[in-house]
């Protein structure tokens, strides 16, 4: 994965397949402390007790075509890579949380990437689905919610050209807006 | 999260949705498993979907499914036309991407240098 934003949509397939109907995504990058969290919430079925001691392990998968599954363990190899961690808690049939810890300014730490491109998609894509993502830099809070743009919207459809275009750019505005950063400290010169 | 701006793209849509009642007809399907989005899944649908609000061509569904197996060929976009065999692409890029749009959901000309796969 080339960046944040490529996990966390990966992650949130999983979120998907697990039949969730709600996602929350919350970055938070805490300046003070040197870190970056990622948690992805969902309501799907959960991961059975058994299953979670196992999830990152890459041989370890729920489907039944294949034995393979890289998800989780690729984001966990990139968290423990920037002196991080993933933690996972999952209930099952409530939902399951997901968070990576990064260490902000660690060199190994990927850029954050396309949110707003990456929100736009899993949207298009699943437009019955509700997304909030919250982005928080210190004190500064950015959120897209498609429970908000469902109750404005009223009967129009979520899946259409002006809708994605429009959370793409109020994302990209919004993380300007709050500071949010792109690359670790002193490497905007990778861009 | 800019209210107002949604306000107003909410009576634009009003306006042009009068004009395009009725079922999509058409569907596009990007591979999103993780080989898929470690290979450029997400930027090949946010072309799509560019090159189809460009074009102005409506009826289209753009969707993703998972990971059909055939990590090494990916992205894959499949194409479901009406009445048509579906047809499967594979290594697409955004460029790509465009072309499939522009020549196979538009002037149903399929691009054969790039088809993985069709099923009837």
């Amino acid at each position: 994965m080339l960046d944040l934003s490529m996990h966390i949509l990966d992650i949130v397939q999983n979120s998907i397949e697990a039949g969730a109907t709600e996602i929350e995504i919350i970055i938070h990058e805490n300046l003070a402390q040197n870190g970056l969290t990622i948690q992805i919430e969902d309501n799907g079925r959960g991961i059975a007790k058994e299953m979670r001691d196992k999830i990152c392990d890459p041989f370890t998968t729920s489907r039944s075509t294949r034995p393979v599954g890289l998800g989780l363990s690729l984001l966990k190899e990139a968290a423990q890579r920037c002196g991080g961690e993933i933690e996972i808690q999952s209930e099952e049939g409530r939902g399951t949380k997901v968070k990576a810890f990064f260490q902000l300014d660690h060199l190994d730490r990927p850029p954050l990437g396309d949110m707003g491109e990456t929100i736009a998609v899993l949207i298009l894509a699943n437009p019955r689905l509700d997304f909030r993502y919250t982005h928080q830099v210190n004190h500064h809070i950015y959120c897209l919610d498609t429970k908000i743009i469902r109750e404005i919207l009223g009967d129009l459809p979520l899946d259409s050209s002006w809708i994605f275009d429009y959370i793409k750019r109020d994302i990209a505005q919004g993380l300007k807006n709050i500071g949010a950063a792109s690359f670790p400290k002193g490497m905007e010169v990778l861009k | 999260m800019n209210i107002e701006e949604l306000r107003k793209i909410k009576e634009k849509m009003q306006k042009e949705l009068d004009l395009r009642a009725g079922e999509k007809a058409v569907k596009v399907v990007v591979g999103m498993g993780t080989c898929g989005i470690a290979a450029g899944a997400r930027q090949v649908m946010a072309a799509i979907k560019d090159e189809l609000s460009q074009k102005k061509i409506e009826g289209v569904m753009v969707t993703q499914s998972g990971c059909a197996g055939f990590c090494e060929q990916e992205p894959i976009v499949d194409v479901y036309l009406p009445g048509k065999e579906r047809v499967s692409y594979g290594k697409v890029t955004p460029e790509r991407a465009r072309r499939i749009v522009s020549e196979h959901i538009l002037e149903g000309r399929v691009l054969e240098d790039f088809v993985l796969a069709r099923e009837k």
